[in-house]
């Protein structure tokens, strides 16, 4: 299970690599990978900013983890997400969960990412031909989370 | 009585303040009463805090609720809904 906050990048076939090695019981992993895209509600976006909340962003990470782990077959799950300047093209976070069969796995990754998105403590800031701007959350995203509910 | 406030990304440029130490009234002991004494200070502090905007609070960096306890020694943050992933 691991969790990181970075500036950096990061390597998601590393990451794959490094979380099946030594598990012959691992018959799949899924993986997501989320990106800056150059444009968000019509306008072009040049960069944007990652803000977060140092501390709390581990812990809840760790707690979203943790949980996929309880509700899903999976063997183990990554999280890593970046933070600081980010410009479109490049990798925001990369979500990986393995386990015996793609369901499950398919499920907790999207499960994972799904919370992330409603409870981590992030917030972006973008960069467009009109100043800065912080993003608003999208009712979308509560509702895709809301479909996890027990 | 003291509580440590953090405030992030557009409620923390509303407010022009990241942090902050408070002492805290004996009378107030949970999330909304904080909140709302927070309100009292006007301008800013009632523009960003009033009303039904959506924000979120978490005490010792864990989401709370309007009805959470805060109590001396607590970290609590105050912030807009989040946006990552």
């Amino acid at each position: 299970m691991t969790v990181r906050v970075q500036t950096e990048d990061f390597d998601a076939g590393a990451e794959i690599a490094a979380i099946r090695r030594g598990n012959p019981k691992i018959g799949a992993v899924a993986a997501f990978v989320g990106l800056v895209r150059d444009v968000n509600d019509g306008d072009a976006v040049h960069s944007m900013v990652l803000e977060h909340y140092p501390g709390m962003t581990e812990t809840a990470l760790d707690k979203i983890v943790a949980e996929a782990k309880e509700r899903f077959k999976v063997y183990d799950a990554l999280i890593i997400h970046r933070v600081g300047e980010l410009r479109p093209t490049d990798q925001i976070v990369l979500a990986v969960a393995s386990g015996a069969h793609r369901g499950e796995v398919f499920a907790a990754c999207e499960f994972i990412v799904d919370y992330l998105k409603t409870r981590a403590p992030f917030w972006k800031k973008e960069s467009t031909q009109d100043g800065t701007r912080w993003v608003e959350a999208r009712e979308t995203d509560d509702q895709a989370a809301a479909r996890w509910e027990k | 009585m003291t509580v440590k406030l953090l405030y992030f990304a557009a409620l923390r440029e509303q407010l022009g303040i990241a942090h902050e130490a408070l002492a805290l009234p004996p009378d107030i002991d949970t999330v909304a009463g904080l909140r709302a004494h927070l309100i009292e200070r006007g301008g800013a502090w009632q523009s960003a805090l009033a009303g039904t905007r959506a924000l979120r609070v978490a005490v010792n960096q864990d989401m709370a609720q309007p009805t959470t306890p805060v109590k001396a020694g607590d970290e609590i943050a105050f912030f807009p809904p989040v946006t990552g992933g």
